[in-house]
């Protein structure tokens, strides 16, 4: 590196960059934050959505599935597991399990009431009526 | 060593290399899992495995960051560490914490274990990566502020060179984008925007911070380089980690629920985050070629070397390679995301602190380097490790990509787990790869008791 290109300068630049470049995200975000109440589809945020969210968090789905894409890649995306499969068959589905069949992956059982487990798809049908700009590509996921 | 207090960074380098070896014994029951589904199962389901695999490899690299910035700082101030006892009453508590938990996932279900720990307080778990309970997540927090203040004194009363500047602000990054973890919405959208500001402004922010200030100082010390041309590389390399990581964020904001205007600025400045650990490996290799010295520890020189190419490998090539939109909504969430995971952390963070570790813990052991034997058993180590965690992200990648392409963009689309079926060939392969690494990882563990003549100080 030329020698008329000096350390202090270098680390003004550092500052200078790493400043500017932060406050441009935070401006992003403040956009971001504004326009979302248009496309996150909380107008349905009901209480039975909230209790869904937590059942989803404290039984650790996400560390087999994918939501929204982010998750473990072991089991299907469940962000439009709602018009893939319909409330009926996801509720026979979570009280099936595990279905025990040799060698293929297991899903553990939650013993989870049939309250808490309608409370779960009220999520997942929240979490599908979220605007992804078209992701995922198809109704697999 | 220069400095007695140099000595607690011991215990860390010892603790961070055994939670290494649990994290790959779980990575090894979890990629068996992927073709033999049942296997352990309901003792060790998937998910509990894979919530160890990543804490452990979250704290093991904690406990590597600490451990170096222990050595490293009290020989850039050219005085002794602030308080030593702090530093191991802190080591005690992280280790017990991480101990605790990791038990924890293991023997308690999930859901048991968020009542136990006052989830209902203040729900923040069962989020990836943020898995840890509300006591172990504030123990993380005291812990980095305990770090954070014991360096900051140290520098405070010593010597402020560049690298210990950036260091510290690295430390400081990564304690306040942790805080992110306690704020967790209903609303998902939000939860995952500020879910990242911990995830990606840690690895693709703050952490480079620290890996660049890790490399610099192990390059002054083997090469005998000049300080001001070392350092002036280092703020070049973070001014460009940080101008294009920063609004590189947005490679994360495409599809979930975030504006689409996110495509174009996440697109364009992901493209360019190669740049920085571009301009890393010529760096390391350029200052290793105008080297002023032999040091006699030449495992650490490949080690270092070995940083420089995996970290552009793994986090700027596989990254670039899923990260520009288009590419991004077929690529979203499949094994193409795995691979570039592990490629990267392996490359950047693993190779960084056992780079440190390699360097360091010959000198805590009161000696340069290493027997002549024992330095050919822990290169052997790394080129294993090394060849291995690449062809475990070639077997992913070729999962992934045929994956997107029955999943995906077939005209008769598959099931998720039909796929799965089609490409359990590639999972068998990663899992053998991962077998050669575990090897690796056992002779780099070995590689500390081969006894011989070692070398002295000069």
């Amino acid at each position: 590196m030329s020698a008329k290109f000096t350390k202090s300068m270098a680390r003004n630049v550092f500052y200078g960059g790493g400043v500017f470049f932060f406050l441009l995200f935070l401006a992003l975000t403040f956009d971001t934050m504004k326009v979302l109440p248009k496309r996150d589809n909380s107008q349905n945020i009901t209480p039975a959505v909230e209790h869904g969210k937590k059942l989803w968090e404290t039984n650790n789905c996400i560390g087999c599935h994918t939501l929204l894409g982010e998750g473990a890649y072991f089991a299907p995306e469940l962000g439009n597991v709602y018009p893939r499969r319909g409330p009926d068959f996801i509720k026979a589905w979570i009280k099936g399990q595990p279905t025990g069949v040799p060698g293929r992956r297991q899903m553990p059982q939650f013993n989870l009431s049939d309250a808490d487990i309608d409370d779960l798809i009220a999520f997942l049908k929240y979490a599908s009526e979220i605007n992804t700009n078209k992701w995922p590509p198809n109704i697999e996921g | 060593m220069k400095y007695t207090s140099q000595a607690v960074a011991k215990p860390y380098f010892i603790a961070a290399i055994a939670l290494f070896l649990g994290q790959i014994l779980f990575g090894l029951i979890m990629g068996l899992q992927y073709v033999v589904g049942d296997f352990l199962f309901p003792a060790i389901p998937f998910n509990v495995a894979r919530m160890v695999h990543t804490n452990l490899l979250i704290v093991w690299l904690l406990f590597g960051f600490m451990g170096a910035s222990y050595y490293l700082i009290p020989e850039e101030s050219e005085t002794e560490l602030y308080s030593p006892k702090l530093a191991i009453l802190t080591f005690w508590i992280f280790l017990v914490a991480g101990a605790v938990t990791v038990l924890g996932y293991l023997l308690v279900p999930y859901a048991s274990l968020a009542k136990w720990t006052g989830n209902d307080l203040l729900n923040t778990m069962g989020r990836e990566f943020l898995e840890q309970p509300l006591p172990t997540k504030v123990g993380i927090v005291l812990v980095a502020l305990s770090w954070l203040f014991n360096i900051v004194m140290t520098v405070l009363k010593g010597r402020k060179t560049a690298i210990s500047l950036v260091l510290s602000l690295g430390m400081l990054g990564l304690a306040v984008f942790f805080l992110f973890s306690f704020y967790n919405p209903v609303n998902l959208v939000k939860d995952k925007f500020y879910w990242w500001w911990v995830v990606h402004l840690w690895v693709e922010g703050v952490w480079e911070l620290i890996l660049g200030a890790m490399l610099a100082f192990v390059l002054i010390k083997v090469t005998g380089v000049d300080r001001e041309v070392i350092e002036k590389w280092l703020y070049v390399i973070i001014t460009m980690t940080l101008v294009t990581g920063i609004i590189g964020t947005g490679h994360h904001y495409y599809w979930i629920g975030t504006p689409a205007y996110w495509q174009w600025w996440g697109s364009i400045f992901s493209a360019l985050e190669p740049i920085p650990f571009f301009m890393m490996t010529v760096f390391a290799f350029n200052m290793v070629n105008k080297r002023r010295r032999e040091h006699p520890n030449k495992a650490a020189v490949l080690w270092a070397l070995g940083t420089s190419v995996m970290a552009f490998l793994g986090a700027g090539l596989w990254g670039f390679l899923h990260t520009l939109a288009p590419v991004n909504y077929y690529a979203h969430g499949t094994q193409l995301t795995a691979a570039h995971g592990h490629l990267a952390f392996y490359g950047a963070y693993a190779l960084v602190v056992l780079t440190m570790i390699s360097y360091a813990m010959p000198i805590l052991r009161g000696r340069a380097a290493n027997p002549e034997r024992a330095q050919i058993m822990e290169m052997w180590s790394f080129w294993l490790m090394t060849i291995a965690m690449f062809f475990i992200a070639l077997f992913l990648t070729g999962a992934g990509i045929v994956q997107i392409w029955l999943q995906r963009i077939s005209v008769t689309p598959m099931s998720f787990m039909a796929v799965q079926d089609q490409i359990s060939i590639f999972y068998w392969a990663r899992e053998g790869a991962g077998l050669v690494f575990l090897l690796g990882l056992l002779l780099y563990i070995g590689s500390f008791f081969v006894k011989g003549k070692s070398h002295a100080f000069e």
